[in-house]
């Protein structure tokens, strides 16, 4: 049977007994045939075996999803679970995070997931790290068989993302190497609605493959915000990005932490004075708190039924009982209840999971700025802070970088500057670094020549 | 240095851990949410994982009813069961770690069977918002069903097995002020303009602002003014087809600014008028739904009993009769758009004003009704949310679960028809019809021990209530054969995902907020797949 006990007393074969009858729902799945099953799919015992016993599943994110994630995997016979958030629970959690009591606040997410899990489920031997996806390195992700996100952050996926596609082999003739493929499931929520998709890093539509799919952020104008403020939200925003900053109302280098009810307080405040002078109405505390944190809303049923989704990919994915989506699914729960399952594709010049060299075409007499820009705006990138560096003589140079203060200032002069003065050239490559992705990524520059001449008075 | 004390206190514990969800239902939603009281019929996974989404949000009561005893495999799909829990009452077990949940819920548990309560104390119903039942048989299902459609308390029947489950709602009648559409309308009325918008809109000189006030000027103006100048031309007419629609582009193009060489200078506001050209000229009228719904006789024929919807819609009725004149009340809003600040709050204090007119002319029309009938009152903050959301009103007739067990004509052609499409996941409700069928006659789940031998059994099942629609039998057995494989199991990951729909179900029930499916919800785990059926 699934649990081979060589040296065991009696009272562990009850046990074992015991626990056959506990499993007794999956195993129906695992150890019969149907005629739906994956083709690869044989029935036995041992599939269940491998899931408790061998199977390594990787849950990233402790929170409305995790949470669920956490016990769906457990229920489904997975043991060794491996859980990281480097967050701490806060009462706003409660509403759906489960495992979490209000005197949990202030401890770590994952610890205390894993701590009632593992209770409650006996045999479960979930591990949590407390501790941002970025310290852990290629090792700890290469050690597991299925990776599965609950995030709410789409630069920790996209870095996630990265990470598994950094961690694909190749064969010599530029074929797949299947055996360093980590699938990869991935839910979102947001209110009542929400998806779930399962990748195949390499194989399948990835994240980066898909950005277009993410709804773009929602900002304010400055001149708006400051000269022309019609909604609540603009009021909120002019205390947020102007008024903090030149009254600095508990001292200078005091930042504005919306965590802070005092600091909540002060906005709600201001932002209200600022509406009523302007004759704007509706101006609440919960709005000010919305906007300073860009909370979105969410509730434990959508969040329980998009993870229960991830978890049945998982499963499907341990045990080829069944075919896997076919890639994403999307739920709306606010009309009714209604999904909807395509096929995401796959990008052939993904900027992650194309395996070929990546090229970008500007003009010859363009910017450094206008690569900056690029690397940004362009669907194919959507970077946050992109930082450039090139070789030039067999020498690293640093081009652009905004993340590290002394080198910005250094470098800022840059970007006026045309990429040739430089000396980059047709086919230089340039290597540019970004938090939405672990590794550097190439890029060989195409120039071409500017056709508009009579453009460029 | 002192620091600042901002006098604004902060928000409560309760507000604080439920914000998240208040930024959906609002606190009006959440106080109705805390008056409701859920009964919940066994507590397999299924039914504790819907327990589980309204338990969170905190729902005000919950009442297991379960004369079950905890078996291991309830342990091994069930969240809410221990190791400590075999042989005990499964509904009390379940209840003691939900309730953990939540505090702030009340929970009791009954250990007697539903059908025994049904015999000696039927009134126990009444007292439920919702009634959601999970793993029932047949002859329970009709005799509960019935019972609860003749007290008229909504009933959710779920089941989950194997990669598949179901949930049917049952309800007479559900109404719906707030459904929260995707997309809002904007309800701007400029083809029957009332006094103020004239006043405001005929009070904009375009020609003689600068550029820097010209440009933030609403679009709403510039399209009130190209129609105004292109009816000139056609009197008493309004911009309906599309070349007529392009002569008012062209006349926006017109009210451009100029630069010095002659060239149009962009402005995101007339870019904006234009874009509105085809969705706000569409001309005010009452929705052919809405007309439904205050002449139906639910709103003519007014009782004591009658619900405070009707009662509004009744007064609806009057409005759009007289003050109105065939339209609904403004709905106060506008969308937001490039504008300079004095132009936008004027405007959207002029479509607000408007509608607290109509709000209070409705308000007196529903106290008229209320005195009338010596009915509960109806709050004026009741009607103006009525008001504001009267283009969006939404009524459900729901059907009753027995009707569609007795598989009369009706339904017998609209399954047939699905099936015919062909339409697997109505092949899915029939299998899980079928397998219940089972259930009674085999005291046991298709394929619990025999997966195989079963097979011909289920056959049987599936055949008989295909002939009892007219259809003939299945070509294949390739799904029989799946639901012998499954063996009656429940998956937990299964379950859970319906637990998520029906606990999400459930709450808009009680809160009366976004619209529940109607009425019967299919999923497959397998395929990922759902659909809605309406019996």
């Amino acid at each position: 049977m699934f649990i081979v006990v060589t040296t065991m007393d009696s009272g562990e074969s009850q046990v074992s007994e015991y626990q056959n009858r506990r499993w007794m729902n999956i195993r129906k799945l695992l150890e019969r045939s149907g005629p739906f099953c994956h083709p690869d799919f044989e029935p036995s015992a041992e599939i269940l075996d491998f899931i408790m016993n061998s199977c390594k599943v990787l849950v990233v994110g402790a929170g409305g999803l995790g949470c669920e994630l956490l016990k769906d995997l457990a229920l489904m016979g997975f043991k060794k679970i491996h859980i990281v958030d480097m967050d701490t629970i806060e009462l706003s959690n409660l509403n759906r995070q489960f495992l979490f009591r209000k005197n949990d606040i202030g401890l770590s997410k994952a610890k205390c997931a894993v701590e009632f899990v593992n209770k409650r489920i006996p045999g479960c031997e979930a591990v949590a790290h407390h501790c941002t996806i970025q310290s852990l390195d290629e090792g700890f992700y290469r050690q597991f068989h299925i990776i599965v996100c609950g995030l709410d952050s789409i630069v920790a996926r996209r870095w996630l993302n990265g990470m598994l596609v950094s961690l694909l082999e190749y064969n010599d003739d530029r074929s797949l190497d299947q055996s360093s493929v980590i699938p990869m499931v991935d839910g979102g929520t947001e209110g009542f609605k929400g998806n779930a998709r399962v990748i195949l890093p390499g194989m399948s539509a990835c994240i980066e493959c898909t950005l277009d799919l993410y709804p773009p952020q929602k900002t304010y104008p400055l001149c708006t915000i400051a000269n022309t403020p019609r909604l609540p939200e603009h009021c909120i925003e002019y205390v947020k990005v102007i008024q903090w900053a030149k009254e600095n109302p508990w001292g200078s280098g005091t930042a504005l932490d919306g965590d802070d009810p005092q600091h909540v307080a002060w906005v709600y405040e201001k932002a209200q004075e600022r509406a009523m002078k302007h004759g704007i109405a509706n101006v609440t505390y919960r709005l000010t708190q919305g906007v300073l944190k860009n909370i979105i809303p969410a509730v434990a049923s959508t969040n329980a039924a998009i993870a229960a989704a991830c978890a049945t990919e998982v499963f499907k994915l341990a045990s080829s009982c069944c075919v896997n989506m076919n890639n994403y699914m999307i739920l709306n729960m606010a009309d009714g209840v209604y999904t909807y399952t395509f096929s995401a594709e796959k990008r052939q010049d993904c900027i992650a999971c194309s395996n070929t060299p990546h090229v970008m075409e500007i003009e010859s007499n363009a910017t450094l700025q206008v690569i900056y820009d690029k690397l940004c705006e362009d669907q194919g990138y959507m970077m946050k802070s992109p930082g450039i560096t090139t070789v030039i003589n067999g020498r690293n140079k640093t081009l652009y970088m905004s993340s590290i203060k002394s080198i910005e200032e250094r470098t800022r002069d840059n970007l006026k500057k045309k990429v040739t003065e430089m000396g980059l050239y047709n086919g230089a490559d340039i290597l540019v670094a970004d938090v939405t992705t672990p590794s550097t990524i190439t890029i060989k520059l195409k120039l071409i020549e500017n056709e508009d001449v009579e453009m460029s008075r | 240095m002192a620091s600042p004390s901002p006098k604004s206190p902060e928000q409560s514990e309760k507000n604080k851990q439920y914000d998240r969800q208040l930024r959906l239902w609002g606190d009006h939603g959440q106080a109705t949410l805390e008056n409701g009281h859920v009964c919940l019929i066994n507590a397999t996974a299924l039914g504790t994982e819907t327990l589980k989404s309204m338990v969170l949000p905190g729902v005000g009561a919950i009442t297991i009813v379960d004369d079950n005893n905890v078996s291991d495999e309830d342990i091994g799909s069930n969240f809410f069961l221990e190791i400590t829990s075999k042989g005990l009452n499964r509904g009390s077990e379940a209840l003691r770690l939900i309730l953990e949940l939540n505090p702030a819920v009340q929970g009791h548990a009954v250990q007697e069977p539903p059908d025994q309560i049904l015999q000696e104390n039927p009134d126990f119903f009444k007292s439920f918002n919702v009634v959601i039942a999970t793993a029932l048989n047949e002859k329970t299902i009709l005799s509960l069903s019935q019972h609860l459609w003749d007290i008229n308390v909504p009933f959710m029947l779920c089941r989950s097995v194997g990669f598949l489950g179901s949930l049917r709602i049952q309800m007479k009648e559900h109404t719906v002020i707030e459904i929260h559409p995707d997309n809002d309308q904007p309800d701007l009325r400029l083809d029957v303009p009332f006094p103020a918008l004239v006043e405001y809109l005929d009070g904009v000189d375009l020609e003689s602002a600068e550029l820097k006030d010209h440009a933030h000027i609403p679009w709403i103006v510039f399209l009130y003014k190209a129609v105004q100048k292109w009816q000139t031309s056609y009197q008493n007419m309004w911009p309906m087809s599309r070349k007529e629609k392009n002569d008012i582009r062209n006349i926006l193009h017109e009210f451009m600014k100029i630069d010095n060489c002659g060239v149009p200078i962009y402005q995101e506001n007339i870019e904006e008028a234009m874009k509105a050209v085809n969705t706000a000229l569409v001309p005010t009228f009452l929705p052919s739904r809405i007309q439904e719904l205050i002449y139906s006789s639910a709103a003519t024929n007014l009782t004591k009993e009658s619900s405070s919807f009707w009662i509004m819609c009744s007064a609806l009725r009057g409005f759009v009769e007289a003050e109105g004149k065939g339209r609904l009340p403004v709905k106060g809003t506008i969308p937001d758009l490039t504008a300079s600040t004095d132009h936008y709050v004027k405007l959207m204090n002029i479509y607000r004003s408007q509608a607290a007119m109509d709000a209070e002319i409705m308000y007196r029309k529903v106290q008229q009704i209320v005195t009338q009938l010596h009915c509960d009152s109806i709050s004026e903050a009741e009607v103006k949310l009525f008001c504001a959301h009267a283009h969006d009103l939404c009524v459900i007739k729901g059907s009753n679960i027995a009707t569609e067990y007795q598989l009369g004509s009706n339904v017998a052609s609209y399954i047939a028809r699905h099936l015919e499409e062909p339409d697997v996941m109505m092949v899915h409700y029939v299998m899980l019809r079928a397998a219940e069928m089972f259930i009674s006659e085999h005291c046991q789940s298709p394929g619990d021990w025999e997966p195989e031998a079963d097979i011909a059994k289920l056959k049987t099942c599936v055949t008989k209530f295909l002939s009892d629609i007219s259809c003939s039998p299945f070509p294949k057995d390739d799904h029989i054969h799946e639901m012998c494989r499954y063996g009656g199991a429940e998956i937990h990951t299964v379950s859970a995902f319906l637990g998520g729909c029906i606990g999400h179900e459930a709450i808009k029930i009680i809160t009366k907020q976004y619209k529940p499916v109607n009425n019967t919800l299919i999923y497959d785990g397998a395929s990922t797949n759902t659909a809605i059926f309406t019996f």
